[in-house]
């Protein structure tokens, strides 16, 4: 299968007069067509540097990019009209209505008139199309944007949070929006926050920060890569608790003591646990596996997670994870 | 093409487009009407009428001046004296009215072939501004409110895209100031025939104006150019707006003050206006008193003139300049 988007060693530099700003730092990323991608990294990480430079909005320092196998921005031309992107915060003129402003875009992207009606019929704005942009909500002008970038039908499909400002049950329309379009062929990459929406419709993610790959790889890959593999051993009393950890740690595996459970790792299958209580006649009443979300990952790789009594700039991002193997990218 | 037709829908539909031209042929109509009502034709009744009067008036300035010598005349008789501080010497003779002096105030008479060439340049002023004003929001909203970065996600071409959008504006002034001007000039041409005076207009006057509507709808339109270019500089509507006011005040009041202060000759010469008024006149004389000091009544005042080929290097060497930044901006800056 070939990529839709290909990027290898981005780097962008920022230069003013209070100094030099690595904004992306030899990024790289691959999105797989027919995939829904997710692209997440903290704020000021360079996620929207990544997707200004792809669309010719940025010039890049050094590296190579390619949409749709054409190189960008010098093919950008060639492939823009299979693109379909919106970048950030929907902006629009504020004096035209949704339907105006789809249909200049249409007649400058040489795209049929019919197609605006459609895709406001698809974002859910036909009953708003005539009113002007100024007095739309934030969400309703994330709806405009997303139409517009639907507007050319495009083979790939760029959203950068694209579920900004929008009520649950919007947020449950675009999720059920992106997947149709996957289900159709479209390759979909969605720039989010929202990472349990990512973590449900996405087939694959990249994790940025500080300007580099932190992660990349199918969202099973990425999970599993940094899962613990630590079993959850809950017993009846916090006596049984306590001669099970000995039982545990004589037999020479791991035990991490909670408060009403114990956190068992380097056990290759949770049945010998089982098994080596109940020799000491000890019985668990409960023995799970301990799962691991993307958003535990995310704060993980970038080192994000909220600390008592420390305000997080938002620079303060890090890179740990950036020499470890990336899964499942394309070399 | 599409790019095009998308872009002139664009100008069109906005509202300061729509706005302004009302203002500007509202006005434009406001200036005609008030010439009407201003113009009176001058007939020999009216013309006799204005003579009688000052007719009248040169007469009793006379038997007032004749009363005053007379009065003057019996004083002396009587031996008193001080007569020349009350009457002037020679009990005030050689004060009598200048008859050249009691010319007939005629009412205003709109004379075509001598002022139609003003109307034009005021045309060409009210169309400068129109063009500034919309061609500088044409494309500052569109920086400010994002719709250009949606536009070159749409067509990612920066430097196609804002030559197109020039070359719209520029079309759209052309084709409002065109028939606008037309318009205008045969309006005030029905004025002097029906309310005014329309003698000796001939051939050579109708393709003088002709060239002073080039000339204005020219500069009007490098107006519009300069309004564009820099608002596309500075992304945003105001910053045109900044740069015309600093520009104004830098080379009309900031130039002028520092060269009357140095006592520079031909400061004129320095000032932006200056070349306008020479590219709309054709030619525009400049006067040095610098040479003369106090005594302005025994002094020659050099003269230098500024045609309209001297105005139009500098206009646009200065045009030029603006677009080739603009352009040169478009290509090479982030869009961030």
């Amino acid at each position: 299968m070939t990529a839709a988007l290909e990027i290898s060693g981005l780097r962008k530099t920022y230069r003013s007069r209070r100094g030099v700003r690595q904004a992306l730092d030899g990024f790289d990323m691959v999105v797989e067509q027919g995939q829904v991608h997710g692209f997440l990294g903290p704020n000021g990480s360079g996620k929207t540097t990544t997707l200004r430079t792809l669309l010719g909005l940025i010039r890049p320092n050094a590296g190579t990019m390619r949409l749709l196998g054409k190189e960008v921005p010098a093919a950008l031309p060639l492939v823009a009209g299979q693109v379909g992107a919106i970048v950030e915060s929907p902006q629009f003129f504020p004096h035209f209505s949704a339907h105006d402003t789809l249909s200049l875009l249409a007649d400058a992207g040489g795209v049929p008139r019919r197609r605006v009606s459609a895709v406001l019929e698809t974002v859910g704005l036909r009953d708003r199309a005539q009113e002007r942009v100024k007095t739309y909500s934030l969400g309703m002008k994330q709806r405009l944007a997303v139409a517009s970038a639907l507007l050319k039908e495009p083979a790939l499909l760029i959203l950068d949070e694209p579920a900004n400002g929008l009520d649950p049950g919007g947020i449950r329309e675009m999720r059920d929006m992106v997947q149709g379009l996957s289900a159709s062929g479209m390759t979909v990459m969605l720039s989010s926050h929202i990472l349990g929406e990512v973590q449900q419709i996405c087939d694959s993610v990249t994790i940025i920060s500080r300007g580099r790959r932190v992660a990349a790889g199918p969202v099973a890959e990425v999970l599993a890569r940094h899962s613990s593999g630590a079993v959850r051993l809950r017993l009846e009393s916090s006596a049984e608790q306590v001669l099970a950890a000995q039982v545990l740690m004589a037999a020479g595996v791991r035990v991490q003591t909670e408060p009403d459970h114990l956190l068992v790792s380097d056990v290759d299958r949770p049945a010998w646990i089982a098994r080596a209580l109940a020799q000491h006649r000890l019985y668990s009443s409960e023995l799970t596996p301990v799962s691991v979300d993307l958003e535990s990952v995310f704060l993980d790789l970038t080192g994000t997670a909220p600390a008592a009594g420390q305000h997080r700039q938002v620079d303060d991002s890090t890179t740990t994870d950036a020499a470890a193997p990336v899964v499942g990218v394309r070399a | 093409m599409s790019l095009l037709r998308a872009e002139l829908r664009r100008l069109v539909k906005r509202r300061l487009t729509r706005y302004l031209l009302a203002v500007v042929v509202a006005g434009l109509a406001a200036i005609a009407v008030g010439t009407v009502m201003a113009s009176q034709q001058l007939t020999p009744a009216t013309i006799a009428q204005a003579e009688a009067k000052v007719a009248v008036l040169l007469k009793e300035a006379q038997a007032q001046h004749a009363a005053s010598v007379a009065s003057c005349e019996a004083a002396e008789a009587r031996g008193e004296t001080g007569l020349e501080q009350r009457f002037g010497p020679n009990c005030g003779r050689a004060y009598a009215p200048d008859p050249d002096t009691f010319s007939p105030q005629l009412p205003f008479e709109f004379d075509f072939r001598e002022q139609a060439s003003v109307m034009i340049g005021l045309f060409a002023g009210i169309l400068a501004l129109f063009g500034f004003l919309v061609g500088a929001s044409y494309v500052g909203a569109e920086w400010s409110s994002g719709g250009m970065t949606n536009l070159l996600l749409w067509r990612p071409a920066r430097l196609t895209v804002l030559i197109t959008k020039l070359g719209v504006l520029l079309g759209a002034v052309l084709a409002v100031a065109l028939p606008l001007g037309a318009v205008w000039t045969f309006a005030f041409w029905l004025i002097g025939r029906y309310d005014g005076r329309s003698a000796g207009v001939t051939a050579g006057l109708w393709r003088s104006l002709a060239l002073d509507g080039v000339r204005g709808i020219g500069l009007a339109l490098a107006v519009t150019a300069v309004g564009f270019a820099v608002a596309s500089m500075g992304r945003h509507t105001a910053a045109a707006l900044g740069a015309a006011v600093a520009v104004t005040a830098a080379s009309e009041i900031g130039v002028r003050m520092v060269t009357t202060s140095l006592n520079v000759p031909y400061a004129d010469r320095y000032v932006l206006s200056t070349y306008a008024r020479a590219w709309l006149e054709k030619r525009y004389v400049l006067e040095d008193w610098t040479a003369c000091g106090t005594d302005l009544s025994a002094c020659t005042v050099r003269t230098s003139a500024i045609t309209w080929s001297d105005s139009a290097l500098v206009l646009g060497v200065g045009v030029a300049a603006v677009l080739v930044a603009a352009t040169w901006l478009m290509r090479r800056r982030d869009i961030t």
